[in-house]
Order: C-alpha cells, then sequence, then structure tokens
C-alpha cells in the first residue's frame, strides 16, 4: 500500500507520544478502538481553566495511518478551545493526511478520540463543580 | 527451419516483448498482492499492461480481465454471464472457435437453451433477428480458419434489440486489423498474447461495466474478483507490450499482407482445381483457406512438411482428426473442397519469395497426389 | 547486502536462473515458438516433445505417471478444476465435502461456490498448533461424501498434515482424496502413491519456477474422474483446453527436476538459517510462534508480536519484505482467517508477521532481519497503549473497549 509523505513523517517522527496523569483534573482522556478490531488510540488533552488545551499525548495501537490521524491530532488540538476542538472533522484530518478509501476509517477513530477526550474532561470538570455546589 | 505459414496457430514471441518480460522474471519476482516493494513493483507492471492492452482495443483499463489464454476468456465470458442470471437462451455463430461452442454446449446441460446461427456460403452469419428471450450471442469478431470477418455491428444490432449481450471472439482479429471494442456492439470481448507476437498462457476479457459476471475461477479475489489466482506478471507484462507494438505496427501490417497475399492468391488460382474460401467476403489481410479438389488433405500436409512449408489443416487445437472442419461444413462446402483443404496464415517474417516457393511446393503436391486427368473416351 | 531483503518466499520466489535459460529457447524468435497443439509441422512437434519432458520431470517429483499430470494456469485453477470437476462428475454419487477452515482462498471459496450449488461442506477446525486432529476428520465423513480436500502445507504457518495417514482413511472409506500442495512440493517429500492421495494441486512460482502454470495430478488407478471446467480444443484429454505455454511448462519441469535433486540438502540449509531467525527474536518479551515448530516446513517462521499491530509493523521493515497474513488477503484489514482458525485472539492475529526463507536467502539477511525487527517492535511498543496497560498490569481481557 502506498502512504502520503504526510502519513510516512507522522509514522516515523510521530509528535507528542507519550501519557498525562489520568487522575489530574485537568487532564482528558479518550481511549477508542479495541485491540480485535486492530486499532486502538489513547488521546489526552491538558486543559487550563480558561478551557484551552495546553497540551496533548496520544498512544496508538495501529497501523500507521492510524498513528498518523493521532499524531497530527495532537498538533491540531493544542492552543484550541475544547469548542473548535471538538468541531475538527475526520474529513479534515483524511484530507490532511491524504488517506486512501480503506483508511478513513483511521480518521474517524481520531475523531471520536478527540471527542472523547473532551467528554471526560467536561465529566470531571462537572463532577468536581457538582462538588463545590454541594459543599 | 521450414517455412512458418502458420501465423493463426500461434506466433514468434516480438523480441521488444521478451525484453519487457525479462525484468519480471529476473529481479522484479515479486506477488502482485503482496504490499512490499517487490509486490507494488509487479503491480505497477500489470497495471500499465493493463492500459496497453485497453488501448488495442480502444477500451478502458477498469474492462480488462487477464486470464490464462483466449480459452479461458471465452469460457470466462459465455460461462461467467451464464452463472450470472437465470437459465436462458443462446445464441452462437455455426463457425465459432470450440471455446465458445463446447462452453455453449456445457451450458445446454445446465439448462440453456441454444440456438446455432447460420452462415451463409462465404462464411458470414446471418442474422435478421433472435429469437425471444435470448439473453447472450456469441459471434466471433474473425475466423480462424477463412479469416472472414464478421459484421459484428450488425449482430450487436440484432442483440440490442433483443436485449441479450453480445460477446465476441476476437483473437483471431486483435492485432490484424482495427479493433474498437465499443464499436463492435459487445459488452464482452476476448484477446488472447500469443496470437499477436505476446507470450503464450496469457489473454484477457474486455467486459463492459454494466456486465454481471461470475468468477470461473475462485480464490484469492485478483481481478477485481473476476479471476482468481497469482498473476502471471512476467506474461501479462508481454502481453501489454506486444499489444502497444501491434497497435504501432497495425498500418505496415495491414499494408504488407494483402500484397503477399495478393501474390500468394494469384500463384493459387493459376494451379487450377484449388478453391479460396470466402473470397467474396471481407477477410483478415493475413488468412488464406482453400481447398484442394482430389486430394486429402492430411497426406497433402505432410507432403507440404516435407517440402519445408509449415501450413495447418484446419485450426491446430483439433488437426488430428480426419473429419472435415466444422467451419467448412458449416458453409456448405462440398465434401471434396473440404477434405483437401489448407490453411495458410501470414505474418510479420514472412517474405515474396516464400509465398512463390509455397505456391511451387503445392503445385509439387498436387501434381503428385492427383489422379492424372482421364479423358472421356471417345 | 541488497535491499529490501526478501523473506516472503511463500507468496512468490523468483525464478532460477537454470529455468530462465530453460525457457529460453521457447521464447526467443529463434527458438521453439510452434504450438504444441500444431500436428502438421516440426514447429508444434518440437514443442509437444518440450511440453511432455517438462510431464514427466512434474511427474517424477511426486511419483506419479506423466498421463496422470494436466496442465494448468496454476494452482488456484488446479484446486478449482479439482473440487467442482469430482463435485460435478461425482454429484450423483454424493454431495458432500470435507475441507479445513486454514484451507487455501482457492479451495474454500472453491467450497463456498460448491455450497451455492447445493453441495454441503463441512469446515473442520484444525487444533491449536495448526493440525488436523484425524478422529475429527474420520468422524466428518459420511456414506455421501465424496471428497476429502486437506492442504500438505499451510501457506500462512507453514505446517505439515499428515497426508499418509488421511490418504490410508480416505481410501478405506472409498472417498477421494484432494489436497493442495502448492506450498509443498519441492520442499517437503511428496509420493502419491505411498500418501493414496487422488488429486494433487501444483504450482510452479512457489518453486522457482515461473508465474501461470501449475498442475493438477489425476489418478488413473483406481481412476478418478472429473468434469472439464475449461472448454474449448480438447488440450489435456479433454480436462483442460486452452493452447498450452511451452515455455511456462518447461520453466516448470527444470524446477521440478532442480528441486527433486536438490531438495534435501536445500531443506536443511534453509531450516539452519529458519532456527537462527527464530533464535534472534525468541527473547523479544510478548512474542508467539504459529502453528507447530515440529511439524513444519523448513523455510517458515510465523509470530506474533504482541501489542504491536502487524500493517505498522510491515511499515516499520520496509527494508525487509515480509507478509503479514497471506499475500492474497493482505490488502484487506481482516486479521488473518488461518490465525483465527487456530483460535489465536485477535489481537494476536493482528500482530503477525509471516517470515519465509529460501533458496537465495543468506546468514546476514538473517542477522540484520532479527535486529531490525528487535529495534522496532520497541519502538512500536513505545507508541502502543496496549503495551503499556500490560506493563502497568492490566488484564486487556477484562478492559471494556469502545469497539467499532
Amino acid at each position: 500500500m502506498a502512504y502520503s509523505d504526510k502519513v510516512l513523517d507522522h509514522y516515523e517522527n510521530p509528535r507528542n507520544v507519550g501519557a498525562f496523569d489520568k487522575s489530574d483534573p485537568h487532564v482528558g482522556t479518550g481511549m477508542v478502538g479495541a485491540p480485535a478490531c486492530g486499532d486502538v488510540m489513547r488521546l489526552q488533552i491538558k486543559v487550563n481553566d480558561q478551557g484551552v488545551i495546553e497540551d496533548a499525548r496520544f498512544k496508538t495501537y495501529g497501523c500507521g495511518s492510524a498513528i498518523a490521524s493521532s499524531s497530527l491530532l495532537t498538533e491540531w488540538v493544542k492552543g484550541k478551545t475544547l469548542d473548535e476542538a471538538g468541531r475538527i472533522k475526520n474529513t479534515q484530518i483524511a484530507e490532511e493526511l491524504a488517506l486512501p478509501p480503506v483508511k478513513i476509517h483511521c480518521s474517524v477513530l481520531a475523531e471520536d478520540a478527540i471527542k472523547s477526550a473532551i467528554a471526560d474532561y467536561q465529566a470531571k470538570a462537572g463532577a468536581k463543580a457538582a462538588k463545590a455546589d454541594a459543599a | 527451419m521450414p517455412v512458418y505459414l502458420d501465423h493463426n496457430a500461434t506466433t514468434p514471441l516480438d523480441e521488444r516483448a521478451l525484453e519487457a518480460m525479462l525484468p519480471y522474471l529476473r529481479g522484479h519476482y515479486g506477488n502482485p498482492s503482496s504490499v512490499h516493494r517487490f509486490g507494488r513493483l509487479a503491480r505497477a507492471a500489470v497495471e500499465t499492461a493493463r492500459e496497453q492492452v485497453a488501448a488495442l482495443v480502444n477500451s478502458h483499463p477498469t474492462q480488462v480481465i487477464f486470464t490464462g489464454g483466449g480459452t479461458e476468456a471465452n469460457n470466462l465470458a459465455i460461462k461467467g454471464v451464464a452463472a450470472a442470471c437465470r437459465p436462458g437462451r443462446l445464441a452462437i455463430g455455426a463457425t465459432e472457435h470450440p471455446s465458445v461452442a463446447k462452453a455453449a454446449a456445457a451450458l445446454t446441460r445446465r439448462g440453456w437453451r441454444r440456438d446455432i446461427l447460420d452462415v451463409d456460403s462465404e462464411g458470414r452469419v446471418v442474422v435478421d433477428a433472435l429469437a425471444p428471450g435470448t439473453t447472450l450471442v456469441s459471434v466471433m469478431l474473425a475466423n480462424n480458419e477463412t479469416g472472414v470477418i464478421q459484421d459484428i455491428a450488425a449482430v450487436g444490432a440484432a442483440a440490442r434489440r433483443a436485449g441479450a449481450i453480445l460477446h465476441t471472439d476476437a483473437v483471431q482479429a486483435a492485432g490484424k486489423i482495427n479493433v474498437d471494442f465499443a464499436a463492435t456492439g459487445a459488452q464482452l470481448l476476448s484477446l488472447s498474447a500469443h496470437k499477436l507476437y505476446g507470450p503464450k498462457g496469457v489473454g484477457a476479457l474486455i467486459v463492459d461495466k454494466a456486465v454481471e459476471i461470475e468468477p470461473l475461477l475462485s480464490g484469492g479475489g485478483q481481478e477485481q474478483g473476476r479471476r482468481a489466482g497469482t498473476e502471471n506478471v512476467a506474461g501479462i507484462v508481454g502481453f501489454g507490450a506486444a499489444a502497444m507494438l501491434a497497435r504501432e505496427r497495425l498500418d505496415e501490417y495491414g499494408r504488407r499482407m494483402p500484397e503477399l497475399r495478393r501474390r500468394l492468391e494469384a500463384g493459387l488460382r493459376a494451379l487450377g482445381g484449388i478453391e479460396i474460401f470466402s473470397a467474396r467476403a471481407e477477410r483478415l489481410p493475413n488468412t488464406v483457406g482453400f481447398g484442394a479438389r482430389g486430394v486429402d488433405g492430411e497426406t497433402l500436409l505432410m507432403g507440404l512438411d516435407q517440402a519445408g512449408m509449415a501450413v495447418a489443416s484446419g485450426a491446430a487445437c483439433s488437426s488430428g482428426s480426419r473429419e472435415p472442419s466444422p467451419v467448412l461444413r458449416a458453409m456448405g462446402i462440398e465434401r471434396d473442397l473440404a477434405r483437401g483443404a489448407i490453411r495458410v496464415s501470414l505474418g510479420h517474417g514472412n517474405t515474396e519469395d516464400e509465398m512463390d516457393a509455397f505456391v511451387a511446393a503445392l503445385a509439387a503436391q498436387l501434381a503428385r497426389l492427383r489422379p492424372p486427368v482421364r479423358r472421356a473416351a471417345g | 547486502m541488497r535491499r529490501p531483503i526478501y523473506l516472503d518466499y511463500s507468496a512468490t520466489t523468483p525464478v532460477d536462473p537454470r529455468v530462465a535459460e530453460k525457457m529460453w529457447r521457447y521464447l526467443t524468435p529463434d527458438g521453439e515458438f510452434g504450438n504444441p497443439a500444431s500436428r502438421s509441422h516440426q514447429y508444434g512437434w518440437r514443442a509437444e516433445e518440450a511440453v511432455e519432458a517438462a510431464r514427466a520431470q512434474v511427474a517424477a517429483l511426486i511419483n506419479a505417471d506423466p498421463r496422470e499430470i494436466v496442465w494448468t494456469s496454476g494452482a488456484t485453477e488446479s484446486d478449482n478444476l479439482a473440487l467442482k470437476g469430482a463435485a460435478h462428475f461425482y454429484g450423483k454419487k454424493g454431495r458432500h465435502i470435507v475441507t479445513c477452515k486454514t484451507e487455501h482462498k482457492a479451495v474454500l471459496d472453491t467450497c463456498r461456490q460448491l455450497e451455492r450449488e447445493g453441495l454441503e461442506v463441512t469446515y473442520l477446525d484444525p487444533e491449536p498448533n495448526g493440525l488436523l486432529d484425524l478422529r475429527k476428520l474420520e468422524a466428518a465423513i459420511r456414506p455421501d461424501t465424496i471428497l476429502v480436500s486437506i492442504m500438505h502445507v499451510n501457506n500462512e504457518i507453514g505446517v505439515i498434515q499428515d497426508i499418509a495417514a488421511i490418504g490410508r482413511l480416505t481410501r478405506a472409506r472409498g472417498v477421494i482424496f484432494h489436497s493442495d500442495a502448492a506450498q509443498s512440493a519441492g520442499k517437503a517429500p511428496i509420493d502419491v502413491e505411498a500418501m493414496n492421495v487422488d488429486l494433487l494441486s501444483l504450482s510452479a512460482h512457489k518453486i522457482y519456477g515461473p508465474k501461470g502454470v501449475g498442475a493438477l495430478y489425476v489418478r488413473r488407478k483406481p481412476r478418478v474422474r472429473l468434469e472439464a471446467q475449461m472448454h474449448g480444443g480438447g488440450h489435456e484429454r479433454g480436462l483442460r483446453s486452452g493452447t498450452l505455454a511451452t515455455h511456462q511448462c518447461v520453466g516448470m519441469g527444470e524446477a521440478f527436476r532442480i528441486a527433486q535433486a536438490e531438495m534435501a540438502a536445500e531443506s536443511e540449509r534453509i531450516r539452519g538459517l529458519r532456527d537462527r531467525l527464530l533464535k534472534g527474536l525468541n527473547d523479544i518479551p510478548e512474542v508467539y510462534v504459529n502453528g507447530d515448530l515440529e511439524h513444519r516446513v523448513a523455510g517458515n517462521l510465523n509470530m506474533s508480536f504482541n501489542f504491536v499491530e502487524g500493517e505498522s509493523l510491515i511499515m516499520a521493515l520496509k527494508d525487509i519484505a515480509v507478509s503479514s497474513g497471506s499475500a492474497c488477503t493482505s490488502a484487506s484489514l481482516e486479521p488473518s482467517y488461518v490465525l483465527r482458525a487456530l483460535g489465536r485472539a485477535d489481537e494476536l492475529a493482528h500482530s503477525s508477521i509471516r517470515f519465509t526463507v529460501g533458496r537465495f536467502t543468506t546468514p546476514e539477511e538473517i542477522d540484520y532481519t532479527a535486529q531490525l525487527m528487535r529495534a522496532k517492535v520497541a519502538k512500536l511498543r513505545e507508541l502502543s497503549p496496549l503495551w503499556e496497560m500490560h506493563q502497568d498490569g492490566v488484564d486487556l481481557g477484562k478492559v471494556q473497549w469502545a469497539g467499532h
């Protein structure tokens, strides 16, 4: 299968590989996919008090396109508000990486990962607010 | 070696086609289904060849299914279409190649009704209207024994009126005359590499996208699921190169073959007692089928071989049988003439001197074999 | 060292230079280009002679009579002809076939086709080591079973089935036995008489011959009948019509002659290289060999590298040509059906790489490959959330995955 130069670049030099402390209230974690399907993507975002994503990390088990999709996404979400990050569409990722049709699902997975990370952060923040209210 | 005058049986591989094949017998040996570099190189070569073969008959590369030869292409066309629909009615020309005729016969054992389209005394299919309910028609573009070229556009029109799918066997026509897939009106067209200076063991079926076709060979899903089996990469590359060369040389072929044939036929006519088949019809420029009265074809062939002339009696596939050719029978050729039938098929390498040599050799054989003419008594 | 290094000899092999040289005479314009079916001149006779000599060479490797060899366009066609040909001919006798889930697609897809025509097919599960339990095979044979089709050597995991034992069983039960030997001819001894095989599929390009040619062995005594699948000029005793490609037949014959002469010594050498590779990879944590190591063809090593996805690994190995799953299915995203049939978890099936060593492999290539594998597996595991979880002691089997 022929990979685009951008996929190859992200695959050879993945950006923002690693992990944040999951229990950190500023961290949102999204893990999507399943080993049985051949891809698992874990995306983490660190959000400041202004609701801006300051930093991001990923680890991905999957093909080159899946790795590239998540690596690219970590670059894109940095500096974006949660709202902006939540509006990233898989088609933008697929287009940027010139993914062939059989690899479109990798970009879908990346979109799911960021949505899931945002939801995780918001759930935590919501719980914290609720606790503060109750106090 | 004898003078080779049997180009409708097979042709020598063009040296340039061979050169194109060499890298794929040596370094670039990958399996086109493999994703690594060896595989991708092989895949690219197959796809280039697909474009070259498509161009030869003015079709689209996605319409090309590579096969193991013309016989497989014909079987795939007939049985593949039949398997994709309910048993119905099919019509084939009376002078089709055995790979079409016997594939059609096999369908009759599966509930299909088969009509045979008659030919006239020149070997041309006469088709006014197809029987109602006909779903598949197969008529060859040019005949291997007589070289007669069918009015395929007319057959196509009849097929269209009947709502039938048309297949045409262009194995003998491609590389000898201009073949335009769309202009034939056919939805399926068979090709073979070794009839046009390509390698043996590879052919193609051109298939219109609208036609549903079931594979003959099940397996790895190659050729868009329509023909399983690891691609014969070197063979396909050789086919592509030969197709490209055939296209380039078509004008030259169309000039030289008629010249050679005119000389040959003038010589034959001068001998007397010889009839050239399909002489009043449009024929491939390289093919001369003729009957010599008063001799047995097999004996004549042996004599010609002794004299250094390699020709054929009927189609190579059925050589060895002593029955008169079914093609000539269908044309209503009288038995005495059909019994002494010889096919001469010319090619790029032949010369005018060879035409003269053949006529001389034939004259000598006829003089030997024919009983002396008895004068009427009194 | 030339790169990429070719370690995909089960997908296809280069044509041996000795084979290419033989083919030459039948390819050059001043050579023997005649149609072997032309009966009226020397061009045809000489081509026919060459085809018959090659037929004898193919027959010799498997201890068959040359008259029992039918030329085809490859093992896929041989498998199709064997299964469809027998099923159609013996349709009145019975309508049941027994095969195995790890067969090549050419057998499995043909069985599916026959099921659509109304036949019944039993697909046996192999044991976790890839071998068949013969008691299960025996139990699957019914009074209306006409054919058992079990491959000799598996293309993905290289395990060798006990063909002789299956042959005894099928002969005793009066059932036709077909075996796909595309991956074993020239690599493991075959004797159709001793093994009681009735139909045997062969390929040239898996054993240093050309692509696009194969053969089917069809037993004469007791006679096995087939309905032809390719109709036409009546070539190959009416079993398979179509002009024979002289150079292809000659190439296959020479490839089989060489294989017969050199198989014993070559297998030793190749086994040594395979074991060297295994030794170089075996101490990476969480790696698993797929398929039985003892009953296995010399050149095959199939391993799963847990927590690393196969396609990304192949991408990392662009200097070596290997495959994940089989070549025919590797364009799809499905994990290998062969490994699944062994009961391998999907993630292990997704993480598998097939290395196949062959005639032109060198020790240097093996060492380079082992070293590269170690580095790339480590790198990809750094990227893998599954590896991290595994190291943190998470039981991945108990995780609720948001699957797709």
